[in-house]
């Protein structure tokens, strides 16, 4: 029993709380938040190593023995996505110091992204399913507040339809609970996935497998779900978009990715050839979005729609390299678009526009800014060795093995779309005769181009020190092979 | 008894589809509220209805009903509280900027603004 793996959800929990007693000290907001989230770092690195070296950590609050009270799960998958969060986040607030503006800052900004940090780890942590819908909620409605704050009129418009929609499918997973529990009696993960390896899968269990599939689909936003997603995602300013772009499609992925290995693993021929179907219908609308707009911000959004597709389709494979390159490709693409997002914002904030067709030339005026994209542009694209290609090619190779060789081809083949959306903006944007850009101020440009150029270093060293990082991947997609080790971890305690 | 909930929790989705899927913005956020007390019934017929006797720990008893329908739906109802205060306040707020609730007035992206 160690509380350890509690750490990362409940600092960031405790300093926003503290952060609502200073509405007006922005010196002490932005302090406040920094520490919080180095603490909640280092103890999500202390709980790593601690996976990695002692195996699951399980712990039962209340002192209820496993499958009455609520578990909490660390594992090695899980462990990696709360660190990812916490870097992210801290980097995505760093940057937010000079680019969110103080009106915003004073309004409960910094308190907002600390509950849904508690949110988002909570998610990645709880074992048992209801919790997790709790979980959902608590980051949900931090990021209702995230979306609209600012009131302007897009934000107003957008935020109504984000709202509706995550209330009607937090709705479809209330549903859904209730139909699991009314089969197996259960609300423990693991304790499920004993139950209905029991009873061996009846259609009903197929049916919530779908059902879990429409829930978590439109949060992670796959093929006919992710309708809401450019449209909200573009109305909040630049850093809460890299927050937003970068954790929240990913809590639903994780979602599918573990109610997939852990619970419907019994008829696999039905529900993961539907997921990986419609992974890589979601990779096509990703496509054709990506290429469709000629708006900074929609470019990229285009691409969360890609990469949710191609870890999906890698997670339905169900082999060791399939599920490897997922959890590979799934923290690339977080730090990655982290990157991207805030490196667009610089775009945005020196050209004064979002539209391609404006823009031009910044080759010749802001040539460190040109160089490092196109860093992460190649990264995003998985060109080697940086990070978005050992996941990816895991990912073909693990298609391969079972077969799917379509399925292999439309991703090497989505590679070649994202690399030409994403090039596309270094072409309209960098290259070209300059244009008049309008008076920006020379500090906070330098100022937020640091976390955006951590982020890139980040991601780059991800890819080439892939072979320091392969024995911690195997821990996490070993746990997704065998799920007799995580029952074993929780219920065993 | 369950036979009355199950047409029950079905009238409330009806209604509440009926409701989301108008154009104005008020009945769309009364039809979330019945979908989600539709949710909640839901839970707590197919937890089991029934049970003689509270859910108390005492000795000698054996048919009680099932207390974890009810804290389940306890901290849903809790939750879809909090959210539907928030977005009649946002509806509010998005009446007052935009000067309608008419949800067909509120398409567009970026382009259209």
């Amino acid at each position: 029993m160690i509380n350890l793996l509690l750490f990362p959800i409940i600092l960031p929990f405790f300093f926003a709380i503290i952060l609502l007693f200073f509405k007006e000290n922005i010196r002490v907001q932005r302090s406040l938040t920094f520490i919080g989230l180095l603490a909640s770092l280092v103890a999500a690195l202390f709980l790593v190593a601690k996976v990695k070296a002692d195996g699951i950590q399980a712990i039962t609050l209340g002192g209820w023995s496993a499958p009455f009270g609520i578990s909490m799960v660390s594992d090695m998958f899980s462990a990696l996505l709360v660190t990812t969060t916490i870097v992210l986040t801290l980097l995505v607030v760093i940057y937010s110091f000079t680019a969110i503006g103080k009106e915003r800052e004073r309004f409960f900004y910094y308190p907002a992204i600390l509950f849904m940090v508690t949110g988002v780890n909570g998610a990645f942590t709880t074992g048992d399913i209801f919790n997790m819908f709790v979980f959902f909620e608590v980051l949900l409605i931090a990021s209702y507040v995230l979306i609209v704050l600012g009131g302007e009129k897009k934000q107003l418009r957008e935020s109504i339809k984000y709202v509706l929609v995550n209330v009607i499918s937090s709705a479809l997973f209330v549903i859904t609970v209730a139909y699991l529990y009314s089969v197996i009696g259960t609300l423990n993960m693991a304790d499920i996935s004993v139950k209905i390896a029991q009873i061996g899968q009846p259609g009903i269990i197929t049916v919530i497998a779908i059902l879990m599939l429409l829930v978590f689909g439109v949060k992670g936003s796959i093929f006919p779900l992710y309708f809401w997603l450019p449209g909200s995602y573009a109305a909040p300013p630049i850093p809460v978009l890299a927050l937003f772009g970068a954790l929240l499609t990913k809590v639903g992925v994780y979602a599918i990715m573990r109610t997939y290995t852990l619970f419907f693993i019994h008829d696999v021929g039905f529900t993961h050839e539907i997921l990986s179907v419609v992974a890589l219908l979601t990779i096509i609308a990703g496509c054709v979005g990506a290429l469709a707009y000629f708006d900074l911000k929609q470019i990229i959004i285009y691409n969360i729609v890609i990469a949710v597709g191609v870890i999906l389709f890698g997670a339905a494979q169900m082999n060791d390299a399939g599920l490897t390159g997922a959890i590979f490709y799934l923290i690339h693409d977080m730090l990655i678009k982290g990157a991207l997002f805030l490196l667009i914002g610089i775009i945005i904030y020196i050209t004064g526009t979002s539209n391609l067709r404006k823009m031009g030339g910044l080759m010749k005026t802001h040539a460190p800014l040109g160089w490092i994209y196109l860093i992460a542009a190649f990264g995003l694209a998985g060109i080697p060795p940086l990070s978005g290609f050992v996941g990816k090619l895991l990912i073909v190779e693990g298609a391969f093995e079972s077969g799917n060789i379509w399925g292999s081809i439309i991703i090497l083949a989505s590679s070649l779309v994202v690399l030409l959306s994403v090039i596309r903006i270094f072409i309209y944007a960098f290259w070209g005769e300059p244009v008049d850009l309008p008076k920006t101020e020379r500090r906070p440009y330098r100022n937020r181009m640091l976390p955006a150029v951590i982020l890139v270093i980040l991601s780059v060293l991800y890819g080439v020190g892939s072979e320091w990082l392969v024995p911690y991947m195997t821990d996490a997609s070993n746990v997704l092979l065998q799920p007799s080790i995580y029952i074993d971890a929780v219920l065993k305690e | 008894m369950e036979f009355i909930m199950i047409i029950v929790i079905g009238i409330l989705f009806a209604a509440a589809t009926y409701l989301i899927l108008s154009r104005s913005l008020l009945k769309i956020i009364v039809g979330t509220g019945l979908l989600s007390h539709g949710a909640h019934l839901l839970i707590l017929t197919m937890g089991g209805l029934g049970g003689s006797a509270p859910p108390v720990l005492t000795d000698g008893v054996t048919d009680f009903a099932d207390p974890l329908p009810q804290a389940l739906i306890l901290t849903a109802i809790v939750i879809s509280f909090g959210v539907t205060a928030f977005i009649l306040v946002l509806a509010y707020r998005a009446y007052a900027v935009h000067q309608t609730d008419n949800m067909n007035l509120m398409r567009g992206n970026d382009e259209h603004d």
